[in-house]
């Protein structure tokens, strides 16, 4: 087996009917654009191109390096290819990645893949060329630094986002899934930052005419750079707030209704989730999510394990 | 050439093979929305909606078991789904205290739990079906018929085309690696942390531009050959009657299920 299915990838029947089609219409129309963009600057060269970028991001999965303890990281390569390539072709090359997962290896589902494909591919794209966009005229450090950054964030936006479906949709509990999907994911970005970092500094040795200036912002108008830094704030102000407040979330989307309309009838509000001896304080939901976090971590690496030697 | 590795096509002469894709993928859609549609707690409908795939699992050629062997692949994501087992409506069953954390498992919760766990199985074992039952490049052809836009599915079938040589090309580049890093007995061979994700990030600039390259290449080479924009393809794929019926005898089971859950 060459390949090991990615904890972003929800399957069919993690999600509920109203979440999987409103991201289904979001995704729909973001593609729709997307296409009509990459029509007008590429014309038909960009059914080769999307194509071949795609099997590179597929590709590129394989190239792991060890971290520790027999575990290893992998490049996800989302960040890489909206920063090279621009945004809209990334989303579209996103959206081929995650068709082929979900349609051949059932990694992430069909009624599903709206949602995948908004977490994946969209909000990379957002995240990672708009955080670039800002500082294009910058030296060579701040944007690759810049571009790093965008890659972490852009793993820790999809993995909120995921959370935040899951507890709509009343699979997860806000208390657990929080904490556990960012702390796992927290990890798999630094990963995806430094090989980003990596393959961005050889291209631009490599093929400076791909990454300068004017070739980027081609690609894409200021629009991005708003969206991009909007999304970003949002990550970077959420995620705390989510994993050490989950019932101040909670009661947001109470009174914005989301609550009612992502869950069924009976399902209540959930209640507090206490480490008695830290008592009702973010602290103590943080130490039950960094243990649920090392727990589904700990499971992960045994998966892997088990698989790799099923392969070999 | 690792032509095999990703191909999920199981090669049999069966009716389910013969079916015109379209149908196939319809069904398929078909089926993993009703299980959506499917409330918590009807086991009657989840087993009959087990029943259909083992149905469909018999008339495939392949096996019953078929698709319940390879079933296990989202097993990993059912771990999202442990904290519903905790939701506070309904019966509390038990009570667990391990160490500081106090469990209460529910009987709301549990019926919720085994109905995602459910739901999933069902739809992951119909999509493992239709890409054993169906070759890839068919099942392209279907989602172009039902209106997926033309470039999308190009797009797709690019990569799934390529794939196979971006794998060689990946394999090269690990076996490159693997045989420029030596060492002596004893000894570990390799940098720190930082310095195998900058080896890790130069292969992947590396095979970046080697793809971005190709597909260049590959660009012209199409032109050549007189590309215009579209794809041909020489199976026609008609509809016939018995394609037809088929389609209705599913859709039909669906509706039956369905109303079946809502007795």
């Amino acid at each position: 087996m060459l390949f090991s299915p990615a904890p972003l990838h929800i399957p069919d029947g993690f999600l509920s009917l109203i979440i999987s089609l409103f991201f289904w219409v979001i995704t729909v129309v973001a593609v729709g654009m997307a296409i009509s963009k990459t029509n007008k600057t590429l014309g038909e060269k960009q059914v080769p191109l999307m194509g071949i970028m795609a099997a590179f991001i597929f590709a590129a999965q394989m190239l792991n390096f060890p971290v520790a303890g027999g575990t290893s990281g992998h490049f996800l390569g989302g960040t890489l290819a909206a920063i090279v390539l621009g945004p809209w072709a990334a989303i579209l090359v996103v959206t081929a990645v995650v068709g082929l997962q979900g349609l051949l290896f059932q990694d992430g589902g069909l009624l599903v893949m709206g949602a995948n494909i908004f977490n994946m591919g969209i909000l990379t794209a957002l995240i990672g060329f708009g955080l670039y966009r800002s500082v294009i005229n910058a030296n060579k450090t701040t944007r690759l630094i810049v571009a790093g950054l965008g890659a972490w964030l852009a793993t820790m936006a999809a993995a909120l986002l995921a959370s935040l479906q899951l507890w709509l949709s009343g699979t997860s509990q806000l208390q657990v899934v929080i904490p556990a999907m960012l702390g796992v994911h927290a990890l798999i970005g630094i990963g995806e930052a430094l090989v980003t970092v990596a393959a961005l500094a050889f291209i631009m040795q490599a093929r400076p005419d791909l990454l300068d200036a004017k070739a980027v912002v081609e690609k894409g108008g200021r629009g991005w750079i708003y969206g991009g830094v909007l999304i970003s704030i949002l990550t970077v102000l959420l995620s705390p707030f989510a994993s050490g407040d989950p019932d101040g979330l909670e009661r947001v989307a109470e009174t914005m209704g989301f609550l009612d309309r992502g869950l069924s009838a009976s399902y209540q509000i959930l209640p507090d989730y206490t480490v008695p001896f830290l008592g009702e304080t973010a602290l103590s939901t943080i130490v039950a999510g960094m243990v649920g976090a090392l727990v589904l971590l700990g499971i992960l690496v045994l998966i892997g394990g088990l698989l790799k030697r099923r392969a070999s | 050439m690792h032509a095999d590795a990703f191909d999920r096509y199981y090669h049999a002469e069966s009716p389910l093979h013969r079916l015109d894709p379209r149908v196939k993928v319809f069904l398929t859609v078909a089926f993993i929305l009703s299980n959506a549609l499917l409330s918590d707690g009807v086991w009657a409908a989840f087993g009959l909606a087990w029943l259909l795939i083992l149905f469909a699992n018999r008339f495939s050629g392949l096996g019953v078991e078929f698709s319940f062997k390879r079933s296990f692949i989202a097993l990993p994501f059912a771990l999202a789904a442990v904290s519903a087992i905790f939701i506070p409506a309904g019966q509390p069953l038990a009570e667990w205290t391990i160490g500081p954390i106090q469990l209460v498992p529910t009987d709301f919760g549990l019926m919720r739990f085994a109905s995602i766990l459910l739901r999933s199985w069902l739809s992951v074992q119909a999509g493992i079906l239709l890409v054993a039952v169906t070759q890839f490049p068919d099942m392209i052809h279907a989602f172009e018929h039902l209106r997926v836009p033309a470039i999308l599915t190009t797009i797709i079938a690019f990569l799934y085309r390529y794939l196979f040589v971006l794998t060689d090309e990946v394999m090269r580049l690990l076996r490159a690696r693997e045989s420029r890093s030596a060492a002596l007995p004893g000894l570990k061979s390799g940098g720190s942390l930082f310095w195998r994700a900058r080896v890790a990030g130069n292969m992947a600039g590396q095979l970046f531009l080697r793809s971005y390259e190709r597909s260049d290449r590959i660009y012209n080479a199409m032109l050549a050959r007189g590309y215009q924009g579209q794809m041909r393809t020489l199976r026609s794929h008609t509809m016939t009657r018995r394609d037809w019926l088929i389609l209705s005898l599913g859709l039909f089971a669906l509706i039956f299920l369905q109303l079946l859950a809502r007795l």
